[in-house]
């Protein structure tokens, strides 16, 4: 007789995963998911992959047994995203130790990825969703690339959403798999679905307890398979409430875990440990879970609100005022409490020789702290700023003394700084945000900065630098054109024998970017720095005697060696020709598309909004962004890492926002017009007619809107409009059409009269004067966040404008009825596209936008050199109210249609090749 | 069959063909005979070709391993796909160099079985790990680029494969895995090719730990080795070449507690000297290779690199006196 064992699920990367009954539950880690993480999705969209790694990197530090990724968006090229990024992830070891779960819901992503990973995958996920062929095809060619799989409960009719749903897809699914396929059902992982509770709704009741249910059913029915799930998913209408949140998923995971799940996707820190949770708490918490009462939902929300003013309370411990001065100072410095700081430098000048050794000393003492915090993770942007509110605030505090000791010891010279950095935003952008933040990180760091704010031309750049002889000259940009900008001035760098470093940063810049089109303009150091925290090592690496010229050289032998990989990418993508993908431009048919009038034809201005109606829609997690702080709101209030931190930060923000609207601070204006419209002959140019006779005054119930009158629009009476789009060239999937904005409105020939909205939002007028004030107040803290809150409110704006458009003004989704959140996600129908952005980077386009609005006239936001907009904190772009009408990514586009842009749009080809340059595939 | 005589003692796999051939003194025109005369590119080195070149050769040292003792030889085949063959400009030759050397190795076994019924002999088709990899990069710089692919690794192993198997080979070896994708990739040819023709030959699988970080040079460990070829139904698991007897003993270990297959190994002669040639005698090795069958870790023994039919005859003396590893079942 052989010895028999019994059946685990084992898994591989290069170190093994046995799953047995005795394992604790299997954690994913999911951050690698561009679906659930933004971040993620932001540094796969630009090529990060480096970053990329990173995330993968922390998860695996962080515990995760087994590495989640997925590369589902439709803006990425999913199959060479997904081969590239588990390619680089196998290089390391650190990272592929642990198994990998290829998640797609595109099988040629799967298998793409099945091909490339060594060890034993998942794959998340099959089902019967597409019928049992299908199901059973995939199934045995995972079997055959040595995978473990997880199966949905999903089949033809639906998703399963009750027990006997869950357990018959479940039996099904299993016997098809094993008896058909031979699949080894230690290898069959299902995920049984789980739903939210408490949300209000009847039918959701049973959610948990019917998951719960099903499990105990699979694991007593179907052997060795094992269950999985997404646990935050059955808290979902709690968000915000994280004693509860945590609560719930702990009880679910508890009965759940019980009942056999034993593996799944758990935020950590989101657990609470289930002895651990108050008894009223927990009887609530389980009466919702298992369904025990018929108002367990209202019992548990009534609970939730005694819960959430409890956490707020919390006492101020003082006890710190106790300990040695220097432990005071530091401690001031690191937390960011400017309450004493005063009276603690005092006590250290009245104890030292000379004023400036205070800074010298105790204050610089306790910075390097703040530093060395930072540069381990240990601290986070907005902590950092408020370090330095209290580091100016002291130096503030000591500066008539050190005059008065400069004038009794004139032979002294000045006190040297670490450096002098320049920064300045340049000419024709501005944006700001990043520049100021990164200046003050580097004052903190005791450089002296002289800041030229934003709009720079680069001849006062070149002037200021030499006049203040500075170390070093950091560009900031936003938009597209400023690139060109930075290139100009590396040039003029050049030509005036520079020698000092070059730093480049902004939203829009790239290590690409700077490495081929700045760095050879520019034979001395050029660096692409894009966070606060890489700023102080990168300025301090070339500024350290010992080390500068090493870490120049290094710098520049990296650019050149990147400039070459970047010119002999592998990857050579293909482009059509214009007229080719003209004509696989995508279709509408216009026989049966609806179209819906306007209601209101014409243009209308909104003189002052109303700011309450604008705070549900913001979209707060690029506001974190801004702080360098990533990952999704409101997850990231509860995230293990900078969870606190983030907290901390919304707080302070809710705090500002309230004081803007309290003492109406800012104030925003907005215009919108609707025009007929139709698209000409060339499929790629929208005509737009200027009715203003048909310009109606309709008042609405909550925004005073101010028809303009005709005269005001007189003087472009019947004036005629164009629109030039762009269309995509990227050669792509058989069957993918090629996208151009003009594809969403009807074609002249059809005779069908369509139509096309346009607008601009502001929220801005104000902001530059509140936070001037705040920064000669030297909080540049708040003064960072009046700004980012500015931005915030602008595009909450634009979204409640499109709500109102569709609803009333346009009214072709006059039943609209989604939440804040489905509009943030961008659930609704109709798209409003704005230039600058993916779906048409040709920021050219606005200027026929103001002269159609008049837009400077009316509510005053300008177009700068670059056509960015001033006030910053301002949107504008296009309506498009058909139903099929989507967002997209123009990408690259070749010469012929950058040729014909100019002929079309009457402009030399010199001209339009400027603009369009960013946007141009190199060859 | 071979499954039958695995539970009741320990099989014998050959020593190593390449030291053999050694001996042989072989010139480019020897490697060239008269078929390949005028070649224009260089094919001393070529061992494989030999098969087509100096069968004789290459028969008489299967017969030298089977009366030494051996129950299984491999056939003439380690560098046979188009993607190894390249080096040589020989790729349209694959089918014909495996079909050969399974064919001559057949007939040697044949003429051994008929002599000793009760002592059946097989062939293993060889099938090397080819001399590109598909989760390694070999540009420093670039880590994410890869050489090879994995359906250009399938495509020549399902071309090996189908002509060891219409040559006359028994059994398949994946042998000398640096890369578990790329045997991965050979398995899931072997799996079409079994699809396709409806037969099931037992398939042994052998990997390589190629330093003292106990690792493949793929950096998996054995027993994520293991879980990472045992999704489909093997013969046998273990590892050859790259180290002595002696330092596999850790890593046939893992094999042995951890497998429900068979477990082979086939070390080389010790490690090589300063000039690269292996020098421990046949006792030396026996010596070694006692301590697997004292400790229950193996089912088939043989050599790899450096080792001779003198190796192998001490070990299969050796063997004689111990009882085969116990296996075990992963069921209820």
């Amino acid at each position: 007789m052989k010895e028999t064992r019994p059946k685990y699920l084992k898994l591989s990367g290069l170190e093994p995963l046995i799953v047995t009954p005795e394992s604790n539950f299997v954690n994913v880690g999911e951050r690698t998911n561009v679906a659930g993480s933004k971040k993620f999705l932001r540094l796969i969209k630009e090529e990060k992959f480096e970053e990329a790694l990173d995330v993968a990197r922390e998860q695996v530090e962080g515990g995760a047994q087994v590495i989640d990724i997925n590369m589902d968006d439709g803006l990425i090229d999913g199959k060479e995203a997904m081969v590239k990024f588990l390619n680089l992830v196998i290089a390391e070891p650190d990272i592929s130790r642990v198994p990998i779960m290829i998640d797609s819901s595109k099988w040629e992503i799967i298998e793409a990825g099945l091909q490339v990973v060594q060890g034993k995958c998942v794959v998340n996920s099959i089902s019967l969703k597409e019928g049992e062929e299908e199901f059973i095809h995939h199934a045995k060619l995972i079997k055959r690339y040595g995978a473990a799989v997880i199966v949905m409960a999903f089949d033809e009719t639906g998703q399963a959403d009750n027990y006997d749903r869950r357990i018959e897809i479940a039996k099904r699914s299993y016997d098809v798999l094993v008896n058909q396929v031979g699949f080894p059902p230690e290898d069959i992982i299902f995920d049984l679905n789980i739903f939210p509770v408490a949300t209000g709704m009847d039918e959701h009741k049973l959610n948990a307890l019917d998951f719960i249910k099903a499990t105990k059913w699979v694991k007593a029915n179907l052997p060795y398979c094992h269950v999985s799930g997404g646990v935050s998913n059955v808290s979902f209408s709690f968000r915000g409430n994280n004693p509860v949140r945590e609560a719930m998923h702990s009880v679910f995971l508890y009965h759940a875990i019980k009942a056999g799940m034993n593996m799944g996707i758990v935020n950590p820190s989101m657990l609470e440990i289930y002895d651990d949770i108050p008894k009223d708490l927990l009887e609530r918490v389980e009466d919702v879970i298992l369904n025990r009462r018929d108002d367990a939902t209202e019992r548990l929300l009534d609970f939730a609100e005694s819960v959430v003013g409890k956490a707020k309370e919390s006492k101020v411990d003082l006890s710190w005022r106790e300990e040695p001065l220097q432990s005071r100072i530091t401690r001031a410095l690191v937390k960011g409490i400017d309450q004493y700081i005063v009276e603690d430098v005092e006590e250290a000048r009245l104890a030292a020789d000379k004023p400036i050794e205070v800074i010298e000393g105790n204050l610089m003492t306790g910075m390097n702290v703040v530093g060395d915090l930072f540069g381990s993770g240990k601290m986070f942007l907005p902590q950092v700023v408020k370090s330095a509110r209290v580091m100016k605030k002291a130096v503030a505090y000591l500066l008539p003394y050190i005059e008065e000791e400069k004038l009794l010891n004139p032979q002294e010279g000045d006190s040297e700084g670490n450096g002098k950095i320049l920064m300045a935003t340049v000419k024709g952008d501005v944006h700001d945000i990043g520049k100021n933040i990164v200046s003050v990180v580097l004052a903190c760091n005791n450089y002296e900065i002289v800041d030229l704010g934003v709009m720079v031309p680069p001849e006062k750049i070149i002037a200021k630098a030499i006049e203040h002889n500075v170390d070093v000259i950091g560009l900031s940009g936003l938009i597209t054109p400023s690139l060109d900008e930075m290139v100009h001035l590396a040039k003029e760098m050049e030509r005036k024998n520079f020698k000092v470093p070059l730093l480049i940063g902004g939203a829009t810049t790239s290590k690409a970017h700077t490495a081929v089109k700045i760095d050879p303009q520019y034979s001395q150091s050029v660096i692409h720095v894009n966070d606060a925290s890489r700023a102080v090592t990168v300025v301090g690496d070339l500024l350290q005697k010992e080390t500068s010229k090493a870490y120049k050289k290094s710098i520049k032998d990296d650019y050149e060696v990147f400039r070459e990989k970047f010119k002999n990418r592998s990857q050579h993508k293909e482009y059509k020709p214009l007229e080719t993908a003209r004509a696989n431009r995508f279709k509408i048919d216009w026989e049966t598309s609806e179209i819906v009038t306007p209601k209101e034809l014409g243009i209308q201005v909104i003189e002052d909004i109303e700011m309450e109606k604008l705070l549900p829609l913001i979209d707060w997690t690029p506001f974190f962004r801004s702080w360098e702080l990533h990952g999704k709101y409101p997850d990231i209030l509860e995230d293990k890492v900078v969870g606190k931190q983030a907290t901390e930060l919304f707080a302070d923000a809710q705090c500002m926002l309230k004081s803007i609207l309290k003492g109406k601070k800012l104030q925003g204006k907005g215009i919108f017009g609707l025009f007929p419209a139709n698209t000409l002959e060339n499929h790629d140019d929208i005509e737009v007619e200027c009715h203003p006779e048909r310009s109606r005054g309709i008042g609405s119930d909550d925004i005073e809107l101010h028809n303009v009158s005709s005269s005001a629009v007189e003087n472009h009476a019947d004036k005629k409009y164009t629109f030039r789009t762009l269309r995509q060239q990227l050669k792509r999937r058989e069957g993918i059409p090629d996208y151009a904005l003009s594809d969403f409105i009807a074609p002249k020939k059809t005779e069908k009269q369509d139509y096309i909205g346009c607008f601009c939002v502001t929220t801005g007028f104000g902001t530059d004067e509140l936070s001037d004030k705040y920064r000669k107040d030297l909080d540049d803290y708040n003064s960072i966040m009046v700004k980012a809150l500015a931005d915030r409110l602008a595009e909450a704006f634009a979204e409640y404008l499109h709500k109102e458009v569709r609803i009333k003004h346009w009214g072709y989704a006059a039943n609209e009825a989604l939440d804040n959140e489905a509009l943030i996600g961008e659930k609704y129908k109709g798209i409003r596209p704005a230039p600058g952005y993916p779906a048409c980077p040709d920021h050219l386009e606005k200027l026929t936008i103001w002269d159609m609005l008049q837009v400077e006239d009316r509510i005053g936001v300008k177009l700068t050199d670059s056509l960015a907009m001033w006030p910053a904190s301002s949107v504008s772009g296009y309506y498009f109210g058909n139903p099929e009408a989507k967002y997209f990514g123009l990408g690259k586009i070749k010469e012929d249609q950058v040729a014909d842009f100019a002929e079309r749009k009457g402009i030399s080809l010199e001209k339009a090749t400027k603009w369009l340059a960013p946007n141009m595939a190199d060859d | 069959m071979i499954k039958d005589l695995l539970q009741e003692r320990i099989l014998i796999l050959d020593g190593a063909m390449g030291t053999m051939l050694q001996r042989y003194k072989f010139t480019e025109e020897d490697f060239r005979g008269k078929r390949f005369a005028t070649w224009e590119h260089p094919l001393q080195g070529n061992n494989d070709l030999l098969s087509l070149t100096q069968p004789e050769a290459i028969a008489e040292i299967h017969r030298k391993y089977f009366a030494a003792g051996a129950d299984i030889v491999e056939t003439n085949t380690f560098s046979g796909t188009t993607i190894a063959m390249a080096d040589y400009h020989m790729e349209e030759l694959v089918y014909e160099l495996n079909y050969e050397s399974a064919r001559i190795a057949k007939i040697v076994a044949d003429e051994f079985t008929a002599k000793e019924p009760d002592k059946p002999r097989f062939v293993a088709g060889s099938i090397g790990p080819t001399n590109k990899t598909a989760s390694m990069s070999p540009d420093v710089n670039d880590p994410g680029f890869r050489a090879i692919s994995f359906d250009e690794l399938r495509i020549a192993y399902k071309q090996q494969v189908e002509a060891l198997l219409d040559g006359g080979a028994d059994l398949l070896l994946v042998e000398t895995i640096f890369d578990t994708l790329n045997a991965k990739a050979a398995l899931f040819a072997i799996e079409e090719v079994k699809e396709e023709r409806n037969i099931d030959p037992p398939i042994m699988v052998s990997g390589t730990i190629t330093d003292a970080s106990g690792r493949t040079l793929s950096g998996q460990t054995a027993e994520a080795f293991l879980i990472s070829i045992s999704h489909i139904p093997i013969l046998s698991v273990g590892f050859n070449c790259a180290l002595g007897a002696d330092q596999l003993v850790p890593h046939l270990e893992v094999l042995a507690s951890k497998s429900e297959h068979f477990v082979s190994a086939h070390p080389n002669a010790g490690l090589p000297n300063a000039f690269g040639e292996y020098d421990q005698t046949p006792e030396q090795m026996a010596e070694q290779i006692k301590e697997y069958l004292e400790k229950g870790l193996v089912n088939i023994v043989g050599g790899c690199c450096g080792t001779t039919p003198g190796h192998i005859t001490a070990i299969a003396n050796l063997v004689k006196k111990y009882d085969p590893r116990p296996t075990f079942v992963e069921s209820v």
